[in-house]
Parts: structure tokens; C-alpha cells; sequence
């Protein structure tokens, strides 16, 4: 029998995973939800940024802030430039050519990085005790992520519903050609998305930098989780994307301290795939 | 004020407008009739945009707006509303309306600025100003109204409405049809009317057209066209009792 208190401590950290991938959902879904393309290399746009970071800090002797900002920034020019160089020619070809597109995209980046950096693991080494509140063990390199994902999402929040572009962004999700209509150029509208979504993969980079080291194959890692935790929270859907993210961790994280890590995501893939056949609109997917 | 000139559109083979020609002029309410399929929908996705025409030229406040982007041709003061309303469904009405007040400006348009616009309008169409409800609350004739007040928001100089009041009871289709005279009234905005349903349209435009499998088949004042033999066939012998 396992000790409740380890149970506990798996589901603290379950959430404070959930946080990092919700941010990495709610940014793959944000381009889905306005776009309607899959950037299937998402997460590998990720990975770059945290060599950002990585060099930055640790070759250059960047402070960190200064490291993550140039991550961000990263980031948003990456964000930019898969928008006007892979997806703007192929905006209106059928979603297969889409997803290959970017699918190829993602073998671009990897073998790219794998010359580039070759696959050594590198880390952002930065020193921070762990935290004891009644007996658990938190990382504060987890819950500085976890805190840090959310206000983002609570700025994306705010953004996508205060500001007259985050409106025009909720509007071309729902209506691509009645916004036009309305004066609002879908191009641009566009590249707003595709820099903000840009925007979150930076800050996700910077987030995962201070507790995974990186390597060219890190979007393997990373990457389908992402994916899955969007189909489950149905695509475009930001809040089943959120939900789906900590039910996720929750599986991987509690089934890792039951069984482990590798149990911990054979189960959380079965759990997708069983929710496909029962509801493959999404968790909050209405019954047709 | 808008000059259409031999105006084709073809989707493959099929020619949907075939060398249709028609002005509008400043101030006027002209109605664009027309069995179904004649092709009033697809003269109207031409000028406004939405579709690229095959041939002809649409000249707008004197330039040739032909083959421009919707939002182009929005900014320049033209714009539309859809037969069958497309609200964004998850935005609230005042939303829907704030945001074509925002985008639709020809100058750049303070949020407080853009706001203070929506409501105006949708006091003007007759929708409750309070911002919190969604448009899946409103019936069709709350739709048509949030269509009409969100073309409005951008400030046009021209609207294309695409009424078709086939949707409304009576007594909305008189609303409606007033509501355009009003807009017409207040605000100073020539309209081109469609609608397929003559009987109340005839009794409010100015001028008509009429279109049948493509083709011009007729234009004038309303009494005319409607003893018009060509028209009358084109109806299937209905013919159109004015009062």
C-alpha cells in the first residue's frame, strides 16, 4: 500500500505539470481555433526556444530573465515565420497537405538541431532548494512554472476578450468571411495569432528550460501529449484544452508514483483513445 | 455613386451573371429583384467582395473596387448583410456589434469610441443595448436586426441588404422593410434591397431591377417593372398587385 502522503504529492505535482501543458495546449489550440491548421511542430518550435534560453544563459552568461525574455522573443519570430513561410501558401489546400506541411516541418527542425547542437541533453542549471509545506516536497522550479503558466493564461485570457484583436480573433474562429466583411483584414488577424501562439511557445520554452534539460528530440516528448490534450479537450475548445491538461498530468503523475512514469503514460494514451470512441467531439462536446 | 458594368461571374461552365450592368444613385433605395437563383446573390458577393467576378467593372465613389478584398471595399464604405444572419455566436450582441464598429471605421477608432457607436446603432435597429446577452437568445427577427446593426456599425455610405423577409411573420416584414427606409432617413445610406418576395419591397425602393438566369431583364420605377411582361414571366405569371 502506498503511503496517502505520496499520492498527495503526486497530485500537487500533477498540477503543477498541468500548468506547463496547458500553456503549450492553449497555444497549439489558439492557432487551431482562428487558423484552422494543426501545427503539428508546435512543440519543436518550443524546443528551439530553450536553446535560446540554454545558450543565452549558459554560454553567454545572460542573466535568466534576460535569457527568457530572448527565448519569448524567439518565440514570436518563429511564430511568425512558419506563419508566412509554411502556412500562408497553404492556407486554403485540404487539411492532409496541411498537416504534412507542418508535419515536415518538424523533421526540418529536429534533424536540423541534431547537426546543429548534435543530441547532447543540456540543462539550465539554476540552484533552487525544494519547498516542505506539511510534509510534501514541491520543486520551486515547478511551482514558478506552474504560477508563471497561469498569469499567462490569465493574460490571454484578458486579451482575447478585452482588446478589440483578441474580439477579431474569437470573431474569425467562429466566422472567417463575415469579419471581413466587417472591415478586419484576415491576414493580419492571422499573423496576430501566429504571433501570439508564438508568444506562449517562448514562454513554455522558458518555463520547461528551468526543469527539463534540452535536446533535439524534445518535441517527441512533449509533442503528442500536446496534441492529445487538444483533441480531448476538443480542437479549438481553450477551456477542454485547459481541463484535459491537468487531467492528463493528474494520470501521468499519479500513475507514475502507483506504477511508473512510462505506466503513468500508457494509461493516460489508452484514456485518450478510449474517449475517442465515446466522445470524439471532445470532453465538453455536445451529443449530436 | 456605384456604376456596375457588364458585370460576368461563371463558376466553371455555369454562368451565374451574365454581363449585367446597373448604376446606383446617392440616396436612392433600389431594390435588386428576382426568381430564385437569378443570380442577386451572386451580384452581391461580387461588389462587396466576397467573390472575385470573372469579368466587368464595379466602380465605387469613382474608383474600380472590382476584385478587391472584403475589408477593402468595407473601408471604403461599402458593405452587406447575409440572407441568413451569421452572428458570432459566442460573442455577446454587444460585442458582435462593437467589434464591426471597430474594424469597420475608416479612421482608427477608440474602443470607448467604437462602444459608444454600437449602442447607438443597436438602439437605432431596436436590440437591448444590454452588452452581457448572446446572440442565440434572439429570434429570426432579433437576428436580422443584429445582421443590420452590425453593417451599419462600420459606417457604410452604401449597404447591400440581403433582406429576403421569407424567414419573418407580417408584421416583421413591415418592421423591416420600415427599418430601411429609417436608414435610409437618419443616417443618409443609399441601399441596394434583395428580395425575392416583390410585393413588400415594391412598396418602398425607388427604382428596380430585375434579374432572371443572369441577365438584366428589366429596370425602373416599381410601377412600370411590375407590368413589365418579361417581369411577369420571369415570375411564372405572378403577377404584382401594388395598392
Amino acid at each position: 500500500m502506498i503511503d496517502p502522503i505520496f499520492l498527495l504529492e503526486a497530485a500537487v505535482n500533477g498540477i503543477m505539470l498541468g500548468g506547463v501543458l496547458a500553456l503549450l495546449a492553449l497555444g497549439l489550440n489558439l492557432i487551431f481555433g482562428v487558423l484552422d491548421v494543426v501545427w503539428i511542430a508546435y512543440v519543436d518550435l518550443v524546443m528551439v526556444s530553450m536553446y535560446a534560453v540554454y545558450f543565452t544563459v549558459m554560454v553567454y552568461g545572460w542573466p535568466l530573465w534576460l535569457g527568457g525574455l530572448a527565448g519569448v522573443a524567439l518565440g514570436v519570430v518563429l511564430g511568425l515565420l512558419v506563419h508566412v513561410l509554411i502556412i500562408t501558401p497553404i492556407l486554403d489546400s485540404p487539411p492532409v497537405n496541411q498537416l504534412l506541411a507542418t508535419g515536415g516541418l518538424l523533421f526540418f527542425i529536429q534533424s536540423f538541431a541534431t547537426f546543429l547542437w548534435t543530441t547532447d541533453h543540456r540543462s539550465v542549471r539554476i540552484a533552487l532548494p525544494p519547498l516542505e509545506i506539511a510534509g510534501i516536497f514541491v520543486s520551486y522550479a515547478r511551482l514558478i512554472s506552474f504560477v508563471l503558466s497561469i498569469a499567462v493564461m490569465i493574460g490571454l485570457y484578458l486579451f482575447l476578450t478585452r482588446t478589440y484583436i483578441g474580439t477579431a480573433m474569437r470573431a474569425v474562429s467562429q466566422d472567417r468571411g463575415a469579419m471581413a466583411l466587417m472591415g478586419a483584414n484576415p491576414q493580419r488577424v492571422y499573423l496576430v495569432t501566429s504571433a501570439v501562439g508564438g508568444a506562449m511557445a517562448g514562454v513554455a520554452a522558458v518555463l520547461l528550460s528551468i526543469q527539463y534539460s534540452v535536446h533535439p528530440y524534445f518535441g517527441a516528448a512533449f509533442g503528442p501529449i500536446t496534441f492529445m490534450i487538444c483533441v480531448l479537450g476538443g480542437l479549438g475548445n481553450m477551456v477542454g484544452a485547459f481541463v484535459a491538461s491537468f487531467i492528463m498530468s493528474e494520470i501521468i503523475a499519479i500513475g507514475g508514483v502507483v506504477w511508473s512514469t512510462e505506466m503513468g503514460y500508457v494509461i493516460a494514451f489508452a484514456l485518450f483513445i478510449v474517449m475517442m470512441f465515446v466522445r470524439p467531439g471532445g470532453i465538453f462536446a455536445r451529443r449530436q | 455613386m456605384l456604376t456596375v458594368s457588364r458585370l460576368t461571374k461563371r463558376f466553371g461552365g455555369f454562368t451565374a451573371l451574365n454581363e449585367v450592368s446597373f448604376e446606383v444613385k446617392e440616396g436612392e433605395i433600389l431594390g435588386l429583384i428576382g426568381p430564385n437563383g437569378s443570380g442577386k446573390t451572386t451580384c452581391f458577393n461580387c461588389v462587396s467582395g466576397v467573390l472575385a467576378p470573372t469579368a466587368g467593372t464595379i466602380r465605387f465613389l469613382g474608383d474600380d473596387i472590382a476584385g478587391l478584398t472584403p475589408d477593402r471595399i468595407c473601408h471604403r464604405g461599402l458593405t452587406r448583410t447575409f440572407q441568413i444572419p451569421r452572428p458570432f455566436r459566442k460573442l455577446s450582441i454587444a460585442d458582435n456589434v462593437a467589434v464591426a464598429a471597430h474594424y469597420g471605421a475608416t479612421e482608427r477608432t477608440s474602443e470607448a469610441e467604437a462602444r459608444r457607436r454600437a449602442l447607438q446603432v443597436l438602439d437605432l435597429v431596436g436590440l437591448p443595448t444590454d452588452s452581457a446577452a448572446l446572440p442565440t437568445q434572439l429570434g429570426a427577427g432579433g437576428l436580422k436586426k443584429l445582421e443590420l446593426a452590425r453593417a451599419l456599425a462600420t459606417g457604410p455610405k452604401l449597404l447591400l441588404a440581403d433582406e429576403s423577409l421569407g424567414g419573418l411573420d407580417p408584421g416583421e416584414m413591415a418592421s423591416a422593410a420600415d427599418m430601411l427606409r429609417r436608414v435610409r432617413g437618419e443616417l443618409g445610406i443609399t441601399i441596394v434591397w434583395v428580395e425575392h418576395i416583390m410585393a413588400t419591397l415594391m412598396r418602398v425602393v425607388d427604382r428596380v431591377v430585375v434579374l432572371d438566369h443572369g441577365e438584366k431583364i428589366a429596370e425602373g420605377r416599381p410601377r412600370d417593372v411590375a407590368e413589365d411582361p418579361r417581369v411577369i414571366e420571369a415570375y411564372l405569371g405572378e403577377k404584382i398587385v401594388l395598392e
